[in-house]
């Protein structure tokens, strides 16, 4: 070498010096909801006598068990930089086909399999548009949306009750904990559904390929991973917990009906979203999402313990925890940038 | 320069001397809608060398790489990798076969780790589950061989971009690369990091790989490649070993000349450069950005032209950009009119009579989807604001006058721009500027891509501009362009200025200092058909009248 | 330049109606008032009684209002690239606002109630429209998320309004709103005011060019000295103004406010209307008219479904299928398929053509088209004119 323009290196800087760690934040949102959590449940256990009881935890999970997997599903896709407006309606759908099917005299486990196989197809198909076809996830999720509710309706309009013996005993069947906390079969398949999210995302190529496309969907193209049948599938996932959650919906309410879950996509993407995932996707965790779900739920629970308050306050407060998540996340992708 | 004019070609000179080339591409040719981007390109590549890449903006060297890697398919001609003849489907399958590309945006994901940039899709498993404490060891394994130690397992967001690029690298290699591809990724590291790249190309050169090396720096592929191959325009124009070549005959091998055609309008300047009053319509002192531009000094007389020479990457888009806003300097201050100003966006640069047309004339410039008029209206009516339109019969008369002033076709003013040529996309760009009467005009590569009768009409129009006392700063790749109109000719290099010259600058100086260095002995003069032969001359050039009558395409 | 001059002239009028993006939207809403009318000959049959207009065409334009309205809102929010979900909150809390305050009144019956309960819910959507305007053109957040704050939040703070109750007023003058009628129904008349003034407005000064600007590239915009996020944060504002009168349409309707219903799915409806108007959902060309004929497509969609004895909900299948077909033809990559499958013909480049993409190093290739030749030096003048497929002639 014989030199370089002297003056190069005060033009260009050291890049080193603008470009901050985000590290720290990158588990921060998750240990900030866990506290959150912490707090919230904390403040309840002052102030309301019975509050802070194994089983008014337990509850929680009891409660929000359907949601505890719509929001594992919903952080496969917006990992990905998507997003899935239609699982509400596909767990209504869910709802309405399970309740059809057993009461025309279908055995529970081919109901099952019905169930999931439309929800994972759904969400395939919309995949499938998405990806080839480039359409905005948000539209085409939409449309889905609007298609799984219609169906709902297409199928019958009244409530239909469920009566189906498996289900039954599914709903009614408990396990006692140590320390006679009980819960329900449902948390026990939701908790399962969070480890094998956990394991997937985290240990295998498939998972890693989640994130990889979240980070940047054109260097994992050139990085030669499978960008367009792990897109698919991330949303065939979300149609495949949007029909679980459906059944445990089912369970949870033993009737099917058209009406059932409106609005639940926007709890779902809520709790993503309070759980630390960022929206713009490749950065987040399925226990943040959990967590989300327990915030959700304890606000549920301490608005119900206050007893004064009315349930719209849930609403409020989760679109202004939703606001907070994503100004926090607004200005830490500012200073990163 | 006449050594550049027979396609020379160099045996490589080193290790890997006598051996067959890895890469063997002969007789591309490139075509795409319209265009062809590539024709008859024969690439060689040894193992065991670093070889340059060189061309300016549109040469072909993308495409070429693209086709190498299996982005595109050539429409003729073959590549053959290690004697076997090749047609990758894309880039992973190029990366299977050991021919790995890295770019210059770094192509990671800035959200996982190190580690997992460098193994993602072939991480260690064990039991169908990814192997973390596997994946980093391998990692740090592969890290340590490149004499580099980074934490594995850190995210890599958190490093700057040279060491992104470092790990990009050392993902190449870690498929046991034997072509890697290296575009430009120098372009925004600082010296020391250029130096640690350069360490470890040497060290995988060493072990024979072969490595393709794209770079705007002269210094940079002075100090590291073998050979080089020179493409423009498509065309290969030539083969060299290094050490054969001098700077100046690369850099003119590289821009190549322009003659004739454009003649005509030689000399405008010099007839123009009496009517300079001197007072400096803009000052600019110690402006600059961090990472784009060093700290510059300029004044800008009223018709004065004043031209930014520099090979691409030179930082001349830079500077202009600064200039008007578009970007923030860091550093400086601007006066115009000697009140000082403060440019924080393009409105404040507009405000004070400044108007800039980009070089990125669809991303920055024109609104394809509206019509010539609304284009054409358009910072005019941003600068009145939305409540005060621009009444219908002024936007008319506006319209047909600079329709008619710069040929604009079709003059159908509600033709949609976007369905325009470029020739007559940039004078629609030209023409929104010009309606709001700017003091000073910065244009950048107003005449790239577009075809040569609209070339010689806005070269004309520029020149008349200034002859009318408008201020003109002037960018263009095309230095006899550059020559030709300025009364002073800045040039630029390695994102610095690095000179400024007077109107009476010829190509050959302008070259000479770009290519300037140490060692870099400008000693081939150009040719008898200098740009400056009288002949050409033409007599229309000294009307003062903007009205360009002359109708040079059919 | 290979253009001629000339060729491009005015098109006629033929051309215009089929060059116009309205052609597919209008022939759909006329298949389907046709198909209504084979099925139901009453379907068109309007009388005229007591100085109001009756039958269905009148009803599909009194219950389209509120969604036109929106839709209204919603095209010029969709010009700018952007989106706005928070609408049909924006709508219920209008509602709230307007009943609670009426109710609220010591004479619920008399027009000053109305008036203040108006204003009160109108410059209460004017805030939440400077929110959702904060949100997106300042703090850049995506437009879809940050309405999605007031979509979440929006419904809880109308029944945090109302206290969770349905809110019944009696007023004559609020009723006229939503259900009255001056010949045609008030709601219609007032839909298509608001369609009239923002067409004159953004039409007859800048503002439709500039909206459309931002929309089409924004960054060329910025360098071309416009005020992007000011007129971003403008076209949220009024999004929610008209969201803002939709709700008290709604409320006035029924004579009630009802926070948890009211509105409910609007804002899909609206974006459908806008899409099935030719706006596309990338932004920038707009058409005002396009959406008026996208809300009555939908208002005839759900009145059809209705009217042949299906259950309403079930429309939302049709809407779904209408949403595909839509953004499917609407797609760039549908589109450039349809292209090419259709220029099978010897469609040679024009050199006008040619130098379209010249402006990045790769498939634009030859950005100088002279000197081509290897030996610079050698290279006559008259060799311009080999750049490939550009032929330029020296006059």
């Amino acid at each position: 070498m014989t030199t370089t323009a002297p003056t190069r290196s005060d033009a260009t800087g050291r890049r080193s010096a603008t470009r901050r760690p985000i590290v720290p934040g990158r588990v921060l949102p998750v240990v900030a909801t866990f506290a959150l959590f912490v707090l919230l449940f904390g403040v309840g256990s002052v102030r309301y006598e019975g509050f802070a009881s194994g089983q008014v935890f337990a509850n929680l999970f009891i409660d929000n068990a359907f949601l505890i997997v719509l929001a594992v599903g919903m952080t496969f896709v917006i990992l990905t930089g998507g997003i899935d407006l239609s699982v509400g309606a596909v767990v209504a759908l869910s709802t309405m086909v399970a309740a059809t099917a057993l009461k025309a005299g279908l055995p529970a486990p081919l109901v099952i399999l019905l169930v999931l196989a439309i929800g994972t197809g759904l969400g395939v198909l919309m995949g499938l548009v998405i990806h080839h076809f480039e359409i905005q996830p948000f539209i085409v999720t939409l449309a889905g949306m609007f298609l799984a509710r219609g169906l709902c309706f297409v199928i019958g309009v009244e409530s239909i009750s469920i009566k189906d013996p498996f289900f039954r005993a599914l709903a009614t069947g408990t396990i006692e904990l140590p320390g006679g906390v009980v819960i329900t079969w449902s948390v026990v398949i939701a908790l399962a559904i969070v480890a094998a999210a956990v394991w997937v995302l985290h240990r295998t190529r498939f998972g890693r390929t989640v994130y990889a496309i979240g980070g940047s969907e054109s260097s994992a193209t050139l990085m030669g991973l499978a960008v367009g049948r792990v897109k698919v599938a991330a949303y065939g996932i979300s149609g495949l917990c949007a029909s679980i959650a459906g059944l445990l919906f089912s369970v949870y309410m033993l009737s099917g009906y058209g009406l059932h879950a409106v609005g639940m996509e926007l709890d779902a993407i809520a709790s993503v979203v309070i759980g630390g995932t960022l929206l713009s996707g490749g950065v987040g965790y399925v226990l943040g999402s959990l967590l989300g779900v327990l915030v959700l739920g304890v606000i549920q629970t301490l608005i119900s313990f206050q007893g004064t308050l009315s349930s719209w306050w849930t609403k409020i407060a989760i679109g202004t925890l939703l606001l907070l998540f994503i100004v926090m996340q607004r200005l830490f992708m500012r200073r990163t940038s | 320069m006449t050594d550049t004019s027979s396609t020379t070609v160099a045996e490589p000179d080193g290790p890997g001397g006598a051996a067959d080339p890895v890469v063997a591409m002969r007789a591309i040719t490139m075509e795409f809608p319209g265009v062809r981007a590539l024709q008859d390109v024969d690439f060689r590549l040894f193992p065991g060398e670093v070889h340059a890449l060189m061309g300016e903006n549109g040469a072909g060297k993308s495409t070429l790489i693209k086709v190498l890697t299996g982005v595109y398919t050539s429409t003729s001609g073959t590549t053959e990798l290690r004697g076997e003849r090749i047609a990758f489907s894309g880039p992973g399958e190029a990366q299977a076969s050991g021919v790995s590309t890295v770019y210059q945006e770094v192509n990671l994901c800035p959200n996982l780790s190190v580690a997992e940039n460098i193994l993602l899709g072939r991480e260690p498993r064990r039991f169908g589950s990814i192997d973390m404490g596997a994946t980093r060891a391998r990692a740090a394994e592969l890290l340590g061989r490149m004499g580099l130690t980074i934490d594995p397992g850190s995210i890599l967001a958190e490093h700057p971009i040279a060491i992104q690029q470092l790990v990009a690298i050392a993902r190449a290699v870690a498929v046991d690369a034997q072509v890697l591809i290296l575009d430009e990724p120098t372009s925004s590291l600082d010296q020391d990091e250029v130096a640690e790249l350069f360490r470890i190309m040497r060290h995988l050169r060493d072990e024979g790989v072969a490595i393709l090396f794209v770079s705007h720096f002269l210094e940079q592929v002075y100090e590291i490649a073998d050979r080089m191959t020179v493409l423009r325009n498509g065309r290969l124009v030539g083969e060299y070993l290094t050490t054969d070549l001098t700077r100046l005959q690369l850099v003119s091998a590289m821009i190549g000349r322009e003659l004739g055609a454009l003649a005509e309008v030689e000399r405008l300047a010099d007839a123009a450069a009496d009517d300079v009053d001197g007072t400096p319509v803009l000052e600019a002192t110690g402006l600059g950005r961090r990472g784009s531009i060093a700290p510059f000094d300029l004044r800008i007389a009223a018709g004065e032209v004043v031209g930014l020479a520099g090979l691409l990457g030179s930082g001349r888009t830079e500077l202009a950009r600064l200039l008007f806003g578009a970007d923030r300097a860091d550093s400086g201050e601007v006066r115009v009119d000697g009140r000082a100003l403060s440019l924080r966006t393009p409105r404040s640069a507009i405000a004070a009579g400044i108007a800039f047309c980009s070089e990125d004339r669809k991303g920055e410039g024109i609104l394809a989807d509206l019509s010539i008029r609304d284009n054409l209206v358009l910072a005019m009516q941003a600068a009145r604001g939305w409540a005060r339109p621009i009444p219908r019969r002024t936007k008319d008369e506006l319209v047909e006058t600079w329709v008619t002033a710069l040929d604009i076709r079709p003059s159908n003013p509600d033709a949609l721009v976007g369905t325009l040529s470029g020739g007559n996309q940039q004078k629609v760009l030209l023409a929104r500027w010009l309606v709001t009467q700017p003091r000073l005009l910065i244009l950048d590569e107003p005449t790239r891509g577009i075809d040569i009768g609209a070339k010689a009409q806005i070269q004309k129009l520029v020149a008349q501009l200034a002859a009318e006392g408008m201020a003109v700063v002037y960018i263009s790749a095309e230095l006899e362009e550059v020559a030709r109109l300025s009364h002073r000719v800045v040039v630029l290099k390695d994102r610095t200025k690095v000179a400024e010259l007077d109107g009476s600058a010829s190509v050959d100086d302008i070259m000479r200092l770009i290519a300037s260095a140490e060692g870099a002995d400008p000693t081939d003069p150009s040719g008898p058909d200098g740009p400056s032969d009288p002949t050409r001359r033409s007599p229309s050039s000294t009307h003062d009248d903007v009205v360009l009558t002359e109708q040079v395409a059919s | 330049m290979s253009t001629v001059p000339g060729t491009t002239t005015a098109p006629g009028v033929l051309e215009r109606v089929r060059g116009s993006r309205l052609l597919w939207p209008v022939v759909a809403l006329v298949a389907l008032v046709v198909a209504n009318a084979a099925r139901n000959p009453g379907f068109v049959s309007i009388r005229l009684q007591d100085g109001h207009l009756y039958g269905s065409l009148v009803d599909i334009l009194k219950n389209g209002a509120p969604t036109l309205l929106i839709a209204l809102g919603m095209t010029l929010v969709i010009a700018t690239r952007g989106i706005d979900l928070s609408v049909g909150a924006v709508a219920a809390i209008a509602g709230a606002v307007a009943c609670t305050t009426i109710a609220g009144t010591t004479d619920p019956t008399s027009a000053g109630a109305v008036t203040r309960g108006i204003v009160l819910a109108l410059v209460l959507c004017l805030v939440l429209g400077l929110w959702n305007g904060f949100l997106v053109a300042l703090l850049g957040i995506q437009p879809i998320i940050a309405t999605l704050v007031l979509m979440t939040a929006g419904r809880g703070i109308a029944m945090l309004i109302t206290d969770g109750q349905i809110i019944t007023v009696r007023n004559d003058a609020f009723r006229e709103i939503g259900a009255g009628f001056l010949i045609l129904p008030v709601s219609i008349l007032i839909a298509l005011a608001a369609l009239g003034a923002v067409a004159l407005v953004t039409r007859r000064s800048a503002l439709g060019l500039l909206i459309e600007s931002v929309g089409i590239n924004p960054e060329a915009s910025r360098l071309a000295g416009l005020r992007s996020r000011t007129i971003i944060w403008t076209v949220y504002v009024f999004a929610a103004l008209c969201a803002g009168l939709a709700g008290l349409m709604i409320s006035s309707n029924v004579s009630a406010a009802d926070a948890n219903n009211a509105g409910l799915w609007i804002e899909m409806d609206a974006i459908l209307a806008v899409v099935i108007g030719g706006t596309s959902l990338a932004g920038g060309k707009y058409s005002l008219s396009g959406t008026l004929v996208g809300a009555l497509i939908i208002q005839t969609l759900t009145t059809t479904v209705y009217s042949m004895g299906i259950a309403p909900e079930v429309t939302l299948v049709f809407k779904s299928l209408v949403v595909i077909a839509v953004c499917l033809l609407q797609a760039p990559k549908v589109r450039e398929r349809f292209r090419r499958h259709r220029r099978t013909g010897p469609a040679e480049p024009t050199a006008g053509v040619a130098s379209w993409s010249a402006d990045t190093d790769g498939p634009s290739a030859p950005g100088h088209p002279v000197g081509q030749d290897a030996s610079p030096a050698t290279a006559p003048a008259t060799n311009a004119s080999t750049a490939p497929k550009q032929k330029v002639a020296q006059s």
